[in-house]
This record gives structure tokens, C-alpha cells and sequence, in this order.
């Protein structure tokens, strides 16, 4: 993959966007990869946390929201809790997740969850579910 | 009348370009008590020069204006020459026309540039008028030097200075010195053995009549100035009288206890009575009081009764001794920062995972594992070792927001090492960025990864676990993308270098300053990095923050250097633009002396014929003042003055703008 | 008297984790408090929004802890995430003025964060203390090694939550030690156990729950004890892979702390909502001999 590097992209309005929202500076991440060293769910990414912030940090946007890591992330927060620069990989993922369910596009359909889940499961997870899926 | 000169520099095109100089002289030239006015081109050139003394000499001027640049640049030159032409060189002064004038004005039509510089010198030129002439304060020098710390840099600083003919007094905390360096195993890039290149210089230090050392010491108070310090140093109980005992060891030989060996990082005990390692100097032992059951319960005593000579002394108490010294030189060191903190890594919890400085007592062959790489649950040998840098430095949340400058170099030679002495082991190195900013440290790096086969991954460690006698660290390599997991049968931590317990004391004892880290602050980064902003105060090595062996060394003799420099005269001169205190009206209030930095002032007693105290003054110690003016401001009765700007000549440089 | 403490239950507990309120409020009562529920409460929404913009999201904690206080200056909560979210809220509406006063004008109150929120952990450490806990004791839980799941909630982020050190808790242990149960310290007692994902990624909830599980085994556990619904949840449904993927692993009960909090301090066996869980806890009672009966 080859990128081509612009002032534009690296301060777009997408990137200040996902940094108001999420309340996280793209620059303050060293890249030191302990996010990714310690993500639970790392495994199943596409990018895991420390190129999510990577490709942020180059302006490539369309990269990350192409990729799985935002609805990968279960929020447990092991990111953060270890950040040495106390950055918080999963508010950038939720960011980004709230960037797509506001434009009203839902990342899960209600009627496909399965009916064996809707009846056993505690409330929890199908409030949480939905908050976090449905716009 | 006065007889004022006024030369107004061009600076090249400096202050030219914008200040019309020409037109400043002539202005200048109108007022009264100005005799003589020029411009030209360099003032501070050799001609220039020239032209200032001739023009003092020619025109028996008795003050000199040179409006050029910044005092902090050339006042120095203006007034030596000043003083060449016979004039007292506190009647020279300068008016700043190119930082504070034409370097912040581009007015090119060179309007508002000429403006403000004939304003500026017309106002430095009212203050002149009211200069009185200055002596340089002269102050005697003891030519003898503390240096607190024995560890490398202030070992080389105590060297340094004997073998400049001047007495040391070499105070350590410790019952050897040695400090830090004494633990490593051997030193990067070279390989040297630490032990073997700096046992010589403890045992030199300890042989050279000129260097009085004070080990299991600490400085309790420190009085005085530059060239004139008395401290007082308290001499911990030893326990063991050091005239009288003779090094046999036989003590510590028959000792039936043992505690934690704070010297092997508590990989190992020692005896309770004790000295840290065995080229400790003075080979004198010392009793851990606190677990002696001789001087806590009155039970025991063997080493009193097999003691030859008779030394052992439980009644032994601290004493105080002072000193007076004409400088002082701080090499206090580093320690390195808690582990327990990251709990990630298990530290405490998990006995195979160390830190970087238990891993040079292992790999030391002096050692408690006689150099053998062992690990410290079961004693096997590790066939799998990771290793994690950035262990509190780099880390503004849990650690501190600083690199700690060593830890790439000294986990490169640790990987070395280890594969030197497990040839069939596999290291492994995580790091954020390898730092090898020295001579011949990145080939130094190189070297442990294609000769050494160090396996060296970018990326953090998010935890450590043990399962089945294994270490698991679970990581990640940012490189290429993915989760690591290694089952290692030990883990070494690069812990953080930082400031000592109790820097921050001690500097309020100096009166030095300290960065928040406590690392003490040099007056200068660049241009004074050994001096303190109290004068006669010098720095060496860590104790100022993260820094190597050769760094050190060169600190602790450049430190000497400045206090040799000091000691190259009987007396030595100062600026005399001292604070000065109206006698007549000051009311012993003491707000000058609470507000004074430097504890410049002192209580003077006015007493009467009956030698009766009838009044109390305030005194400036001439030697101590650094002229920063804060006296001056917290006097309520207006009872201060500083010499050179003084109320009266302020307050007519304002009236002649 | 008996301590009255307020008491938040969560939509959860009163529905699909009955067994964990009931066997809180029965155990309180023996220790000698009581859990006084609420007379106005909702949802607190399940999840704290990660995002600081999203202050809509915290109008339902917000009147939780609104009408809370109304009640009394504590409020109390059995489940991690209820008590991650109202904790969290609350912190934002004691430390941010600015907006404080947007979610208060969302939900029409003048609430200024001064709720302490505890866990019910809290109240057994801080309020009772383990030592009192430990006299209340009739059935000591005697040779059961029990694996203790923090999961994520319960802890982080550090700063906000502060129950315990975030790498290294231990009041858990510490309850089960009071117990005189064995507590079994294994490496994934703090990571997650995939949560939310089970409405849409099993998969990855089945990994996850699957090497807490095993993690926990491993470590000689013989049961599991947690304090969150959805925890307890995927820690159960993940072990039916395990069963079929791990020759003689055979399951593993795992229960809410305040189910071995009533039994150790003799709560009626029957009454503790054991027959809800999976995979029982029943055999291992009977082995250890602190509940008389065959496997």
C-alpha cells in the first residue's frame, strides 16, 4: 500500500470531527502498540487499536471506517487503563462509531438478532447491544 | 557638571536597517551634560573601542553611554575598556536599542526605530547621571571543596580536584563508596568491566592525602557563600570504630544473622553486621542497627567478642562535625523508580520477573550467583529471556514523561551478556524506539541483534503471567501487526531513572533549585550546565537527571574544574551591584529577609557600649547577594537600595521618558 | 437498629438475574443491614457513553442519581456495569459544572453529584469489614477453590471507578477468603469476557469467555464467582464449545458472589437461585461436605 501524504487530509474536518467527538487528541499517541498489546479483541480486527490511531494520525479516514475495529471493540477499556499517554483508544472507536448510527445508518437490524439471545439474555447486553449497533 | 559620552552603534545593518543612529547622536547631543556623541558602525569592534577610549581620554568624560545591544552581550567589553581609559567601569552603561528596539520594529522609513532609541538612551542617560562609582566586592576563598555523593561523578569530581592541589572532603551515605556504577556487571559500549574500572578510583580516592572521605555520612546543614560554606555533617553510628578496625572481616565471619542485601537489590541477604560488597571502601564493616539483636535486645554480641582489635562499639552514637569549604559539588545520583507500580508486569508478585539492576548482580561476577545467570525462584538457568524497556520513563500516567537515556544501551548489553553466558537462549527485546545517541552505542545495538541474535520487537507488553514454572508475556509487535505471546522463564524490567528520596531536601538545605522530577536544575542547559544559580554550588551526574557513565565522569571533572577555577586566587571578585541597607531608617521588620532567595540577608546586632543589644538591622552579605532586587520590593520603609538602580535613579529614567 | 442502605437493582436484576438480588437482600439482612430498593428508579442505560459529547446518553443515570438522592446521600448496586455507569455519571455531574447543567436541564432537576455511589463489595469491605463478614459466617466454604472475575466494569478506567487497584485487585478474594473459601488468582481475572458482543459476534464472545474459563481452570478453580449478569452470562454459554472442544472439561458452575455470600452464611440452600445456573454448583458442595448429599 502506498499513501500519499497531504496537510489536508492529516487536518481534515473528518479528522477534527472524530477528535471533538471523541475528546482525543489523534497526536498525543506515541505508537508504542501497548493498546494493541493488551486489546482483548485485537485478534479479530482488521487494524488493530494502535493502526486505527495510526491511519487517524495520517488523515486516512476511509481506511479505518472501511475496517471492523470499531464494532470489534467491546469497550472494556484495557486500552486506555494502559495508555502511558493516557489516550483513549476506545472513546476514538466509539467516536467513530457514533459518526456512522447519527447519520441514522444502523450497523445491526433489530429483526436479525437472534430470537434465542432476545429471550435469554440479561437486559444488559441487548440495551448495551443496541446502543452500541443501532443509531 | 557632568561630562557624558553617547555612542550609538550601527550594528552593521542590525540597528541600522530601522534606527536612524546618525540622527540618535545628534539628539542625544542637545542634552545637558552630554559632551560628546557619535555613531559608528561596531562599537564592540577593536577600532570602536579604540574610538571609546580615545573619546574618554580626549574629552575627560566621566560616563559612558553605548547604545548597542543587549547588556547581557557586550557590558562586559564597554566597561573593561571604560576602565582601560581610566574611567570607574559602573560608569559605563548600556542602552539596549537592537533586541528591545530595531529587531522587533520594521519600520523601514526608520521613524518609530529612532524614536524609541533616543527615548531609551535619553533615559539610561538620566540614570547615568546619578551612578555612583562602584568597587568590585572582594571576598576571600577557602581553598578546600565538599563533594557530596561518592558514586563515579563525584569520585572523579574529589580526583580531580586533589590532583589540583586542593583538599576534598568527600561525603557518602552510604558505609562505601562506589554508588551505583559499583552494582553494574560490565559497561556499554566497551564491554569494561564496571567493577574493574572503578575499584582503582575508590581505592585512589581513598589513599589521596588531599581527599578526607566521609562515608555513612550526610550533610545536615549547609551556612555560608561561595568561597566561605560551613556544613555540618552527620556521621552516622557505624557501630564499629574506623581508626581502630582493621578490615579482617572476622566480624562478619562469626555474625549468626542476616538481613536483605540492599547492594545485590534484595536478590540475596548479608550479615548484620556488614560492608555492601567486598572491594567496599573503607573496608570497614558497619552494624545494621535496626536488625541487631545485640543493640536492639542486648542479646548476641559475637562480633564484640571476636574482634581483635576491639573496634565494635554498640554504644556508638551519630555525631555532628562541621567543616568550612569554599565550594560544594552535588553528585547525589539516581535510584531507580518503584516496579510495583506497573502491575501488569508483576513485579513483587512474580519472582522470575527483575529489574534491569537485579539483572547486572546476576550477570556480575561478584555477584550472588558468581556471575551465572540464574533465575531467582528455582535457580535454573533461563533459556528465555524478555526484556521491557520503557519500564516508568516515557510514561506520563503511571511513571514519568521523560526517556531515562540508558535503558536502550544497558538492555542491549544485558542481551549481549546473556547470550555471552547461555549460548543456547533466546532474548527478547521490547521497545518503543531504540535510543543509541553516542559513539559507537547504535553499533553497539546492531551488535546484540546480528551477532547476539537478540530478537528485538517493537511494540509494549501488556502483561505478565506466570503458568506451569513459565513467565508468560502477552505483547504486541506494532511492525507487523500482531499479538505476541512468549512463554519465558524470566522477565527484566528497564525501570525508570529517577531523583532520589530526599533530593529535595537536600537542595533546600543548598539552596539550589530542582525541576519537578527533583532532579537539581543547572543554571544554564547549555552554556552552564555544571554551575547552580547559588554561586559556589556545582553539579555532577544523575542527580541532575538520566545520564551514562562517560557523561558522568565528564561532569564530575568539569564540576572540578570550576571549583579549581575558584581556588585559582586568595580572593575572588564580584559585581557590586548589591542591595544596601539604609541604616538609619530600616525597622528590623524582616520582610527583605523572608523574601530574600538566597538567604543573602542577615539579623545584625547594634549594641551599646555595655555590649547590650539596643536594636536589631537588617544586613546584606555582600557575598551572598545576587542583586535580584526582591528586597527592594518587600520593604515596606523603603530602607533598600540596589546599587546602580537605586529609587532615586530609576525614578529619573522614568521622569525622562 | 439495622443500617438501612439504599439500594439500586437495574432492570437485570429484576428480571433475568432475580437469584442475584434476592440472595443480596437475604444475605444483608443475617450481616445485619438492610437493602431498602429505591421507590423511583430506571435504566441506567447499560453503558457509559465513551464519547464525551454524548451527554443525552447520561440523562438516564443522571436521574437514577437524581432521584436517588432524594432518598439518601448513598446509593447502592449489585451489578458492575450499573455501577460502572452511575459511578462515572455521577462523577461527570460533580466535576463538570458546565455539564452538569445540560443533562439536568434534559431531565428537569438540580442534582449537583453529591450521591456516593457503592458497590455492594464496598459496603461489605468499607461498612461492615471482611472481619465482621467472617464472624457472620455458619457454612464456611471450606476447600472450594473459587476463581474470582473482576471482568472490566467492576475496575476501570481507575481514575473514575477506584473500587481497587486496577492490575491487581483483591477485595474479591478477600470477601471469599472471609468466606473460608479458597480464592484461585488466575491471569484473566480482569479481561473481558466479550460482553455486548453476543448479540452479534459469538465467536469472539466464545474466545474470550472461553480462556477466562479455561484460564480459571487451569488454575485449579472449581467454580466461578463474578458479580455481573452479562459476565456470568457468556461465562456460561462459552463453555459449551469448551465441552466439545476440551476432552474432559465438563463445565464449570458459575455463580454471583452473593450466591456464595448466602450459603456461607446459612442461607436455606433452596433459596439461593442455584437451579438457575447451567452448569451446577451442587455437586462440588456435596464433595466438599458443606452441603450433605450425593453428586
Amino acid at each position: 500500500m502506498k499513501i500519499k501524504l497531504a496537510k489536508e487530509d492529516i487536518e481534515s474536518s473528518k479528522i477534527q470531527l472524530i477528535e471533538r467527538v471523541s475528546g482525543e487528541e489523534m497526536r498525543r499517541c506515541y505508537q508504542c502498540g501497548k493498546c494493541s498489546a493488551g486489546c482483548p479483541v485485537s485478534f479479530a480486527m482488521e487494524l488493530p487499536p494502535s493502526q486505527v490511531m495510526r491511519f487517524l494520525q495520517l488523515g486516512r479516514v476511509d481506511e479505518v471506517m472501511k475496517a471492523n475495529s470499531m464494532w470489534t471493540c467491546v469497550g472494556c477499556l484495557q486500552c486506555y487503563a494502559r495508555c502511558p499517554q493516557g489516550v483513549s483508544v476506545a472513546a476514538v472507536l466509539e467516536a467513530l462509531r457514533q459518526i456512522v448510527l447519527r447519520k441514522g445508518t444502523d450497523h445491526e437490524r433489530i429483526k436479525d438478532v437472534p430470537f434465542p439471545f432476545m429471550k435469554s439474555a440479561p437486559q444488559q447486553a441487548i440495551v448495551c447491544g443496541f446502543r452500541k449497533f443501532v443509531s | 557638571m557632568p561630562r557624558i559620552g553617547v555612542f550609538v552603534c550601527q550594528c552593521g545593518n542590525n540597528i541600522a536597517a530601522t534606527v536612524d543612529t546618525k540622527k540618535v547622536a545628534e539628539e542625544m547631543a542637545k542634552l545637558p551634560g552630554v559632551v560628546y556623541t557619535t555613531d559608528y558602525k561596531f562599537m564592540c569592534s577593536s577600532p570602536g573601542q579604540e574610538m571609546l577610549k580615545k573619546a574618554i581620554i580626549d574629552n575627560k568624560l566621566d560616563g559612558v553611554i553605548v547604545s548597542a545591544c543587549s547588556p547581557h552581550m557586550h557590558e562586559k567589553t564597554f566597561r573593561k575598556a571604560s576602565e582601560a581609559a581610566g574611567l570607574n567601569p559602573y560608569r559605563c552603561e548600556i542602552t539596549n536599542i537592537r533586541e528591545q528596539c530595531s529587531w522587533v520594529h520594521h519600520d523601514k522609513t526608520k521613524k518609530t526605530g529612532t524614536i524609541k532609541s533616543t527615548d531609551l538612551t535619553r533615559m539610561v542617560i538620566e540614570r547615568l547621571k546619578r551612578n555612583r562609582p562602584l568597587t568590585k566586592i572582594k571576598i576571600p576563598v577557602r581553598k578546600k571543596a565538599l563533594v557530596i555523593g561518592g558514586g563515579i561523578a563525584g569520585i572523579q569530581a574529589a580526583l580531580d580536584i586533589a590532583e589540583g592541589g586542593r583538599e576534598v572532603i568527600l561525603v557518602e551515605k552510604e558505609p562505601s563508596i562506589g554508588g551505583n556504577m559499583a552494582r553494574l556487571s560490565e559497561t556499554f559500549p566497551t564491554m569494561d568491566c564496571s567493577q574493574c574500572i572503578l575499584t582503582p578510583k575508590m581505592v585512589e580516592a581513598e589513599l589521596n592525602e588531599r581527599i578526607t572521605l566521609y562515608t555513612y555520612s550526610e550533610v545536615e546543614k549547609v551556612d555560608g557563600y561561595i568561597g566561605n560554606f560551613t556544613v555540618q555533617i552527620r556521621k552516622k553510628a557505624r557501630y564499629v570504630d574506623e581508626a581502630l578496625c582493621t578490615g579482617c572481616g572476622e566480624c562478619i565471619e562469626k555474625c549468626p544473622f542476616k538481613a536483605e542485601s540492599q547492594f545485590e537489590v534484595g536478590l540475596t541477604k548479608r550479615k548484620i553486621i556488614y560492608t555492601p560488597f567486598p572491594q567496599s571502601v573503607p573496608n570497614v564493616p558497619v552494624i545494621d542497627a535496626p536488625n541487631c539483636p545485640k543493640i536492639q535486645k542486648d542479646k548476641c554480641g559475637a562480633c564484640a567478642i571476636v574482634c581483635g582489635p576491639k573496634c565494635i562499639d554498640f554504644k556508638q552514637q551519630d555525631r555532628i562535625e562541621t567543616v568550612d569549604v569554599g565550594a560544594i559539588i552535588v553528585a547525589t545520583g539516581y535510584q531507580n523508580m518503584a516496579n510495583e507500580r506497573f502491575g501488569e508486569y508483576g513485579y513483587g508478585r512474580i519472582k522470575d520477573v527483575i529489574s534491569g539492576m537485579q539483572f547486572e548482580r546476576l550477570a556480575s561476577s561478584s555477584g550472588p550467583t558468581g556471575g551465572e545467570i540464574r533465575r531467582p525462584s528455582d535457580g535454573k538457568i533461563p533459556k528465555s529471556v524478555v526484556f521491557i524497556q520503557c519500564v516508568g520513563s516515557r510514561d506520563e500516567k503511571k511513571g514519568v514523561s521523560y526517556c531515562s537515556k540508558v535503558c536502550c544501551m544497558y538492555t542491549a548489553k544485558h542481551t549481549m551478556l546473556y547470550s555471552h553466558k547461555v549460548h543456547d537462549g533466546q532474548s527478547y527485546v521490547f521497545y518503543m524506539d531504540i535510543r543509541s545517541g553516542g559513539k559507537r552505542y547504535e553499533e553497539f545495538v546492531r551488535k546484540a541483534i546480528e551477532h547476539d541474535h537478540a530478537m528485538y520487537l517493537r511494540g509494549r507488553v501488556s502483561r505478565v503471567y506466570e503458568k506451569d514454572g513459565k513467565v508468560i508475556v502477552q505483547g504486541a509487535d506494532t511492525l507487523s501487526g500482531s499479538q505476541v505471546e512468549i512463554e519465558a522463564d524470566m522477565v527484566v524490567l528497564a525501570t525508570a531513572i529517577v531523583s532520589r528520596d530526599g533530593a529535595d531536601t537536600l537542595a533546600q538545605k543548598l539552596g539550589i533549585g530542582y525541576d519537578k522530577y527533583r532532579f537539581y536544575n543547572e543554571y544554564h542547559p547549555k552554556l552552564k550546565p555544571v554551575e547552580t544559580v547559588t554561586a559556589g554550588i556545582f553539579l555532577a551526574g544523575t542527580c541532575m537527571g538520566p545520564m551514562d557513565i562517560p557523561e558522568s565522569v565528564a561532569q564530575g571533572s568539569a564540576a572540578a574544574s570550576k571549583a579549581l577555577a575558584l581556588f585559582s586566587a586568595d580572593e575572588m571578585t564580584r559585581k557590586p551591584v548589591t542591595a544596601l541597607v539604609n541604616r538609619a531608617t530600616c525597622n528590623a521588620c524582616w520582610d527583605c529577609l523572608t523574601a530574600c532567595p538566597y538567604t543573602a540577608i542577615e539579623r545584625e546586632d547594634v549594641r551599646n557600649r555595655q555590649g547590650e543589644t539596643i536594636r536589631w538591622l537588617a544586613r546584606v552579605n555582600e557575598g551572598v547577594c545576587q542583586g535580584c532586587g526582591v528586597c527592594v520590593a518587600a520593604c515596606r520603609s523603603k530602607s533598600i537600595d540596589l546599587r546602580g538602580y537605586t529609587d532615586e535613579q530609576v525614578f529619573a529614567a522614568i521622569n525622562a521618558f | 437498629m439495622t443500617m438501612k442502605i439504599p439500594y439500586y437493582p437495574g432492570c437485570t436484576l429484576n428480571t433475568v438475574a432475580k437469584g442475584f438480588d434476592a440472595t443480596a437482600r437475604e444475605a444483608a439482612l443475617k450481616i445485619g443491614f438492610e437493602m431498602e430498593e429505591l421507590k423511583l428508579w430506571n435504566c441506567c442505560g447499560a453503558t457509559f457513553p465513551l464519547t464525551p459529547d454524548n451527554l443525552i446518553a447520561l440523562s438516564a443515570p443522571a436521574k437514577v442519581l437524581s432521584n436517588a438522592r432524594k432518598e439518601g446521600d448513598t446509593v447502592t448496586t449489585l451489578c458492575s456495569v450499573c455501577y460502572n455507569v452511575l459511578k462515572r455519571t455521577n462523577k461527570v455531574i460533580k466535576d463538570d459544572k458546565e455539564k452538569r447543567g445540560v443533562i439536568n436541564g434534559f431531565i428537569d432537576s438540580e442534582y449537583d453529584g453529591s450521591l456516593s455511589v457503592l458497590h455492594y463489595l464496598e459496603v461489605l469491605r468499607d461498612k461492615i469489614g471482611f472481619a465482621r463478614l467472617k464472624e457472620a459466617v455458619k457454612r464456611p466454604l471450606k476447600g472450594i477453590k473459587a476463581a474470582t472475575y473482576y471482568g472490566c466494569m467492576l475496575l476501570r478506567p481507575f481514575e473514575d471507578i477506584g473500587i481497587d487497584d486496577a492490575e491487581k485487585p483483591t477485595i474479591f478474594e478477600n470477601m471469599l477468603s472471609a468466606l473460608g473459601a479458597t480464592p484461585v488468582d488466575f491471569p484473566n481475572k480482569i479481561e473481558c469476557c466479550g460482553a455486548h458482543l453476543a448479540m452479534n459476534n459469538t465467536d469472539v464472545v466464545e474466545k474470550l469467555s472461553g480462556n477466562v474459563m479455561t484460564s480459571a481452570v487451569d488454575n485449579g478453580a472449581e467454580l466461578i464467582v463474578t458479580s455481573c449478569p452479562l459476565c456470568q452470562y457468556n461465562l456460561e454459554k462459552s463453555q459449551k464449545r469448551l465441552i466439545e472442544e476440551r476432552p474432559g472439561y465438563t463445565g464449570v458452575p458459575v455463580v454471583y458472589f452473593t450466591q456464595v455470600l448466602g450459603l456461607a452464611i446459612g442461607a436455606d440452600i433452596n433459596t439461593l437461585g442455584f437451579e438457575k445456573n447451567e452448569y451446577s454448583i451442587m455437586p462440588l458442595l456435596h464433595r466438599k461436605g458443606i452441603v450433605a448429599g450425593e453428586d
